[in-house]
């Protein structure tokens, strides 16, 4: 009996451990790939795009992942002698943090009036936000650019983050996780005579903080991915993000791409290794019906 | 008299809620709200300034156009096939996480971290993979087939959707396992009592009790199904493959080209699907949520 339910036990192990591994590759196989050398990295990826005849003798590239020798020399490269990587991971910092802060400030007002509040139009006003939070970036583009024109934002950083700001990912998220919370806990401070700003600041505030956590961690990661808004409204290279600049270097700096790439994904897998625990219980609320 | 105390009651509440709400509406009105009106009225227009109204003109002309018609039937089949896959796969993932498990924790931080893998970084090992002289290559050409233009194949459209679930099926199962969370054991336990064999407690019991949290998850796949474009953009490039070619795809090039006609016009019917939609998704959980009290 104790021996059956090990095998099946270790049998699931196995099964979790394939899932597990598989979705670990790409990760696993950039990191260990960062640590290469110059020369074997070009040994084994000189070949990738390039076009050979179908008929041509067959070479592929070699895709390793244990390193014949461990090196730390393309992080050297890519900090010493490639001043656009720092220029573009600075960027990225000061378009992501702004967006990040602000909308998590937005939203978790906005997110007090629509879980704990009770007004008119507000189910139908949610349901407005929660219809354009489906919509692509590309469907409201147009109006958008005119409008950023008008502000006089176009080509700085304010055309990107000031639309992020507002951008209502965050007001759902904190909706659900504020919804969640029992109406028990603020009854007593109403009778006592508290408002809502008080109500919000010393007890919702602080008994949503996995939610607020989670939310950072989830448009951190959002936004350190913007593509389509940099590349529209902001028009000089110089100004570009990392996640522009690594989907560039691949054709002339590919050495260093690896490194480039670790380097990339380190602030938000430290983030998310760092508060795992209140990500997955953010997640969690938002999906519970409050 | 009670009517009228619960007014009151809203009244109060609607102007304690001005303050909550006030930057978020701002924000919301310039960059969504208003933006969509103006999308909304340049679509009767043949011209941004000084235009001619021209009825649903933009719109007839929209609709014949083969490249739109290729984006929207494309977009759909992805979401179509993507959104129920991801949904099916995550939710074996979470039945599997909700048993007792050796190296639960370590297991589930495995399957949640592409989550925050950068799109750039994925998007790269991909391409060793598919390139001409790619990895998928190498393997064909060891079991002696000829190698394959992945990029300009239908196999493009599974590396993509292989991203979209590799990336999004720990969001999902973390949903789906709060879901799971919810049901009492008590109810396993009668079912059991009652003869109920394992299958017939999925479909009577699991099943019934996470419609709320399948909601959301079908809400966030969609939304998530919509930024895969980012992958196949940095993949593929402004033109791709035709099964490629999004709606995505289609507004930006309609951007760059400066047709805001049919760029506003496919905008104001996007909305309109997704607003269909979406009251159908509520209305179906709606029917459930009362079949079960």
């Amino acid at each position: 009996m104790i021996f059956a339910r090990n095998l099946s036990r270790l049998m699931l192990l196995l099964l979790t451990g394939l899932v597990a591994a598989a979705m670990m590759l790409p990760i696993l196989l950039t990191v260990t790939n960062s640590l290469m050398t110059e020369g074997e990295l070009s040994f084994n990826y000189s070949l990738l795009g390039v076009v050979t005849e179908a008929s041509a003798q067959a070479k592929f590239v070699n895709l390793k992942l244990i390193p014949d020798w461990v090196t730390l020399s393309q992080y050297a490269k890519l900090l010493d002698s490639t001043p656009k990587f720092l220029q573009m991971f600075w960027n990225s910092i000061k378009l992501v943090v702004p967006i990040v802060a602000g909308q998590t400030a937005v939203a978790t007002l906005a997110a007090y009036a629509f879980a704990r509040l009770r007004f008119k139009g507000r189910d139908v006003l949610f349901m407005v936000y929660l219809i354009t939070m489906v919509l692509p970036f590309q469907v409201t583009l147009v109006p958008n650019y005119l409008m950023i024109e008008r502000l006089g934002l176009m080509n700085t950083s304010g055309a990107v983050i000031l639309p992020g700001v507002f951008g209502v990912f965050g007001i759902f998220m904190i909706r659900q996780f504020m919804a969640s919370l029992p109406f028990v806990y603020t009854e007593a401070a109403r009778m006592d005579g508290a408002g809502h700003g008080r109500i919000f600041w010393e007890i919702i505030l602080p008994l949503t903080k996995p939610g607020l956590a989670a939310l950072v961690i989830l448009l951190f990661v959002d936004y350190w991915n913007m593509v389509e808004q940099p590349l529209i409204f902001l028009k000089e290279e110089f100004d570009y993000p990392l996640s522009l600049y690594l989907a560039y270097i691949q054709e002339s700096e590919r050495g260093v791409v690896f490194a480039a790439s670790v380097l990339y994904m380190t602030p938000m897998v430290l983030l998310f290794l760092y508060a795992e625990s209140y990500l997955v219980e953010g997640i969690e609320h938002s999906g519970i019906k409050g | 008299m009670n009517r009228s105390w619960v007014r009151r009651w809203l009244r109060k509440d609607g102007i304690a809620a001005i303050p909550f709400l006030a930057p978020s509406l701002a924000g919301f009105c310039l960059f969504f709200a208003v933006p969509l009106a103006m999308s909304f009225y340049y679509s009767f227009f043949d011209r941004v300034t000084d235009g001619t109204f021209v009825g649903l003109g933009n719109y007839r002309e929209l609709l014949g156009s083969s490249s739109f018609r290729k984006a929207t039937g494309n977009t759909l089949l992805f979401s179509g096939v993507g959104v129920p896959l991801l949904i099916l796969l995550s939710l074996g993932l979470a039945l599997l996480f909700n048993r007792q498990l050796w190296l639960k924790s370590a297991m589930k931080t495995a399957v949640v971290l592409p989550l925050v893998v950068p799109i750039a970084s994925i998007v790269m090992i991909t391409q060793i993979f598919i390139d001409w002289n790619g990895v998928l290559n190498a393997w064909l050409y060891r079991l002696d087939l000829p190698r394959v233009d992945w990029l300009n194949s239908d196999g493009a459209w599974t590396v993509i959707l292989l991203i979209y679930v590799w990336k999004n099926i720990g969001y999902n199962m973390i949903l789906f396992l709060a879901g799971l969370q919810t049901i009492p054991r008590s109810y396993y336990e009668t079912a059991r009592m009652e003869g109920a064999g394992s299958i017939r407690q999925f479909w009577g019991i699991t099943l019934v009790y996470l419609t709320p949290t399948l909601f959301f998850v079908v809400l966030i796949s969609l939304v998530n199904s919509f930024k895969v474009f980012r992958e196949t953009y940095l993949l593929a490039g402004a033109y791709p493959y035709d099964r490629l070619y999004m709606i995505q795809h289609y507004m930006n090039n309609m951007f760059f080209s400066l047709d805001i006609q049919k760029l506003s016009t496919a905008a104001i019917l996007m909305v309109g699907f997704i607003v269909i939609l979406m009251s159908g998704l509520l209305k179906i959980e709606h029917r459930f949520l009362e079949n079960i009290e």
